[in-house]
């Protein structure tokens, strides 16, 4: 229709939606009744349709595929669309967890409800817009979009530092991305266009490459985020409203490892062999720092929030092994700590709509009163230390095996890792729902109503299942991945060998 | 050979600068015949008047035509410029009818004063020579100065025309010593003439210094660093709408003069200029983003905005090539519509009869407001350059030439300043979006309406079909360099 294809239609439906929201009346019940049910359509006709360009994919191969391309700002900078297997899963998992985020959202947020749902919806394109993008000013364009729909959730339905905390939001990541912008435009003078896959075949410069890295990374560090740019994340992740946190841990926090996996690394092979060093370290520093700092929050979403920064070390950590058992156990932690960690700030939600406290100290012995909360808990608690047969496991397990292959010093580091994040969760989980029911305020609480069940069941069927069964996922990465490594190892091989023959004689 | 036959068509590529001409004249009869009353006459007469304008502008072919023994040139810069122009001169008087009826200022002298004005800068986009740029830059001047002071029993008002006078005056004193300077030194006063003077000579310390000069009195025009002192002034003391027209119309005057010296005159040149420029760029975006975090008065944190926005235009001077160029046309025309969207929505803060003008005033405004809160907020999202919005297209251009030209601190400087901006902006959003609301304000005029839909059009829609904006300032930009 119009020349527009599925990807275009993904980019529309939300789009479609929030206009509709927006032609809602104002404050009255019905109305608020309306923009909820019109959020949720609209989000599960946005997964239905991820599904069927799901289903005209092709993962045997590693090249994009129903590409559309449209006019746009030159010649050379055209609105295209794309999907390959590294982005399709994380479109599914774009399209997957917003219903939830919609259903999650129902009762908690009764104030500018309208507002509320136009400003997901807007959010959801965006986020599908960065994995699909392959235009380079097209993916900062959708980068950058996301912030502005994310900063007026954090800043309207947040908590008590919710100013604060929006603005941290917007400015760090705003600074680190900016410097992306600047790279886009000199690769784009350099190679004469910013399409992503004439761009994968396209040799920089190895001095250039060192530059053009560093400032994709400062966008993409900040974003993951990575120690020490870490910061805004606890606090978004706090005041943010439960759909917010779910959307930032969930969804928001992959692009980061989305962008290494799909620029720094294809595009500037020699510069992330050289920075690798770098990123492992501070990988280790992350993975064991905020462990540690998260066994001592009193807070349960910055506990979660922290945990989420030493997950996403892991991930950091397998992108940059450079093999195959790495990158592909970084890229199923991605979609795995997506699915996990959402459910995690899911299950605070749960809590939080019955006492309004993320206290620590606030909870014990929910287990008497709501044992469902409990069991589900549990098994979210045991894919987010990494236990075998939860789908934390098997990213986690690849991730370090890849380390160990590129280097044990760094794996044997990151181990402490896992330690420490049994350590946490299961504190965490110890203090929350066992011991003793012994606060008055909690004898009335009651467990999960039919909604929340309809949430918390999926995620939890999907935690175990992508544990005993993780092939689909890692399958549809494989090809994507092989031809990654292919080309890296050739961009590589052939720096080698201009370094190692003589000087040119002048 | 007849008058006619010899005249007519040396006139005819000036015919929008003679319609003005004409026209204002006859505004002026019919306004001091009928006395006050005449207001909503001639506003509706020069409303008319430039829209006639615009068409024959647009209407022209958009090839090199040089008349009036070469002093005056229509090309394609100076034809996407004027219409910018007369776009921001018509918006200013859609802007301020209901403002000067409610402050009972309503006089026909002010759209007359604007059409004069808005001839001189169309002469300031055409001029082909030192001293027709000058006399449309004095005549633009001088009606800018009387409409400072419009609000004539305000002190304000009056402090701000003075102001704005003695200021203006000591700049155009440069500019002019400056070029008399130029002319000294290349025997010609003509751009053509200069370039060629310039091609067998070696730039010596005097032609440096006017070079100096005139950028000095270019720099006081735009209100860029460090000429930029009277800005945040008039622009407070001056009437609401005049204030929009000074942040409008004469910037994309002053950028099109400004182009006109740097690229038409000394192009050969630019190692002595492009440092100028260079550091005036960097100044301005600084202090553009630095100075207006402490401001209370939305008029003069349009005012800081506006010194720090032309500090990004100058950014593609800077770089001095057609991607350049095309660049700062791309940036005025967004920013023309950024800032007389945001201006609509000031005008229209106004409860009892009273105006309110400062930033904790916009508070809530999404509650009781909340059309008007969603275009300021994408007014203040794209001045802030973030995507989707129109801002971001601009400072993209921008950055790209001045990447391509290799200026990569500048760029880096750049892009870190619009982040210190962006925290201003988003203050604005966030007294919009997460504060307590103020009592609603008084419905909006229908003028304000007509300018707000479609500044905010353009903001909003611009990534959706960029092509012919972008394709109109591509061409302004080739014909200046289609020469060389």
């Amino acid at each position: 229709m119009f020349g527009l294809g599925i990807l275009s239609g993904l980019l529309i439906v939300p789009l479609c939606g929030a206009a509709f929201i927006l032609t809602l009346g104002d404050d009255t019940e019905a109305s608020k009744r309306n923009a909820r049910w019109a959020a949720l359509a609209t989000t599960l006709l946005t997964f239905l349709l991820s599904l069927v360009a799901w289903s005209r994919f092709d993962a045997t191969t590693s090249s994009f595929q129903l590409i559309e391309t449209h006019a746009w700002l030159t010649e050379s900078i055209r609105f295209k669309l794309g999907v390959d297997g590294f982005s399709m899963p994380l479109i599914l998992l774009t399209t997957f967890l917003m219903p939830f985020c919609i259903g999650a959202s129902w009762l908690s947020i009764d104030k500018r409800v309208k507002e509320y749902y136009v400003a997901f919806l807007v959010l959801e394109t965006t986020m599908i817009g960065v994995f699909q993008a392959l235009d380079l000013v097209l993916f900062y364009l959708f980068f950058e979009a996301g912030l502005i729909p994310m900063f007026l959730i954090i800043g309207i339905w947040g908590g008590k530092r919710r100013i604060y905390a929006s603005f941290k939001f917007f400015l760090y990541t705003l600074l680190g991305s900016v410097l992306m912008l600047l790279a886009i435009m000199a690769m784009y003078w350099h190679a004469g266009t910013t399409d992503i896959p004439t761009l994968l075949h396209t040799r920089f410069p190895t001095g250039m490459q060192t530059w053009l890295w560093l400032a994709f990374f400062a966008s993409f560090a900040v974003k993951m985020p990575m120690w020490p740019v870490h910061t805004w994340l606890p606090d978004a992740h706090v005041e943010a409203p439960t759909a917010g946190s779910v959307i930032l841990a969930g969804i928001l926090l992959k692009m980061g490892g989305y962008g290494f996996i799909r620029i720094s690394l294809p595009m500037f092979p020699d510069a992330s062999l050289a920075f690798a060093p770098m990123v492992f370290a501070l990988s280790v520093v992350a993975i064991i720092f905020t462990s540690l700092i998260a066994m001592m929050q009193t807070d349960i979403k910055k506990l979660i929030a922290y945990s989420s920064v030493a997950h996403m070390g892991f991930v950091t950590l397998g992108l940059f092994t450079l093999n195959e058992q790495g990158i592909q156990g970084a890229l199923f932690l991605m979609i795995s700590h997506g699915i996990v960690s959402g459910a995690l700030f899911l299950c605070v939600g749960v809590v939080y709509d019955r006492m309004h406290t993320r206290e620590i100290a606030a909870y014990g012995g929910l287990v008497k009163r709501m044992p469902l909360y409990a069991a589900a808990m549990m098994v979210f608690t045991m894919a987010n230390v990494g236990l075998p047969g939860t789908s934390g496991f098997v990213g986690e397990f690849l991730a370090m095996m890849g380390a160990f292959k590129a280097n044990p010093t760094v794996a044997f580091f990151s181990v402490f890792g896992i330690i420490l994040s049994a350590g946490y969760a299961l504190w965490l989980y110890a203090r929350v729902i066992y011991g003793k029911l012994e606060k008055p305020n909690l004898q009335g609480i009651f467990d999960l109503d039919l909604r929340e069940k309809i949430i918390i069941a999926p995620l939890v069927a999907l935690t175990i299942y992508y544990g005993v069964h993780p092939a689909p996922i890692l399958d549809t990465f494989a090809p994507s991945t092989e031809a990654l490594m292919q080309s890296m190892k050739t961009a590589l091989s052939n720096t080698q060998t201009a370094a190692a023959l003589p000087p040119v004689a002048r | 050979m007849t008058v006619a036959q010899s005249v007519l068509p040396a006139l005819w590529p000036a015919l929008p600068e003679l319609i003005l001409g004409v026209g204002v004249l006859v505004l002026v009869l019919y306004g001091s015949f009928r006395g006050e009353r005449s207001a909503e006459g001639v506003n509706v007469g020069a409303l008319l008047l430039l829209v006639l304008a615009l068409f024959v502008v647009m209407s022209q072919p958009g090839t090199k035509v040089t008349t009036l023994n070469g002093s005056f040139i229509v090309d394609g810069f100076s034809k996407v410029m004027k219409a910018l122009i007369l776009l921001g001169s018509a918006a200013s008087i859609l802007l301020s009818r209901d403002y000067f009826q409610r402050e009972r200022i309503d006089r026909f002298e002010f759209p007359i004063l604007i059409v004069l004005s808005t001839l001189g800068m169309m002469v300031m986009a055409s001029a082909n020579d030192l001293i027709s740029l000058y006399l449309g830059l004095e005549l633009q001047s001088l009606a800018a100065y009387v409409i400072a002071a419009f609000h004539r029993d305000n002190l304000k008002s009056t402090e701000a025309g003075l102001k704005y006078f003695v200021l203006g005056a000591l700049s155009s004193g440069m500019l002019l010593y400056g070029s008399s300077l130029v002319y000294g030194f290349t025997g010609t006063v003509s751009f053509p003439g200069i370039v060629a003077a310039l091609n067998d000579t070696t730039v010596g310390f005097g032609l440096v210094l006017g070079i100096v000069f005139v950028a000095a009195g270019v720099a006081f025009k735009l209100a860029a660093v460090p000429f930029h002192m009277w800005t945040p002034d008039v622009y407070e003391g001056s009437p609401t709408p005049v204030t929009a027209f000074f942040a409008s119309a004469p910037k994309m005057a002053a950028m099109a003069m400004t182009v006109r010296i740097f690229i038409g005159a000394f192009p050969d040149v630019t190692a002595v200029w492009q440092q100028i420029i260079v550091f005036v760029a960097i100044a301005s975006m600084a202090l553009g983003s630095f100075a207006a975090i402490g401001q209370r008065s939305i008029k003069r944190l349009m005012a800081y905005s506006s010194i720090g926005n032309v500090g990004y235009a100058l950014v593609g001077l800077a770089a001095s090539s057609q991607a350049g160029i095309s660049g700062v046309v791309i940036y005025m025309i967004i920013y023309l519509a950024m800032t007389l969207g945001a201006f609509a929505v000031i005008l229209s803060l106004r409860r009892g009869g009273q105006m309110f003008e400062t930033v904790d005033d916009l508070s809530g405004l999404s509650r009781t407001h909340p059309v008007l809160a969603f275009c300021l907020a994408a007014m203040m999202f794209s001045l802030a350059g973030i995507p989707p919005l129109a801002g971001f297209f601009a400072k993209f251009y921008v950055f790209a030439a001045a990447i391509e030209a290799n200026l990569v601190a500048l760029a880096i400087i750049g892009v870190v300043t619009s982040v210190v901006g962006a925290f201003y902006y988003l203050r604005l959003v966030k007294v919009m979006y997460f504060d307590e609301p103020l009592a609603p304000y008084d419905p909006m005029a229908p003028g304000l309406r007509i300018v707000l839909g479609l500044s905010s059009a353009v903001v909003i829609l611009f990534v959706l079909l960029p092509a012919p904006l972008v394709g109109a300032a591509g061409a302004a930009a080739k014909s200046l360099f289609a020469g060389s």
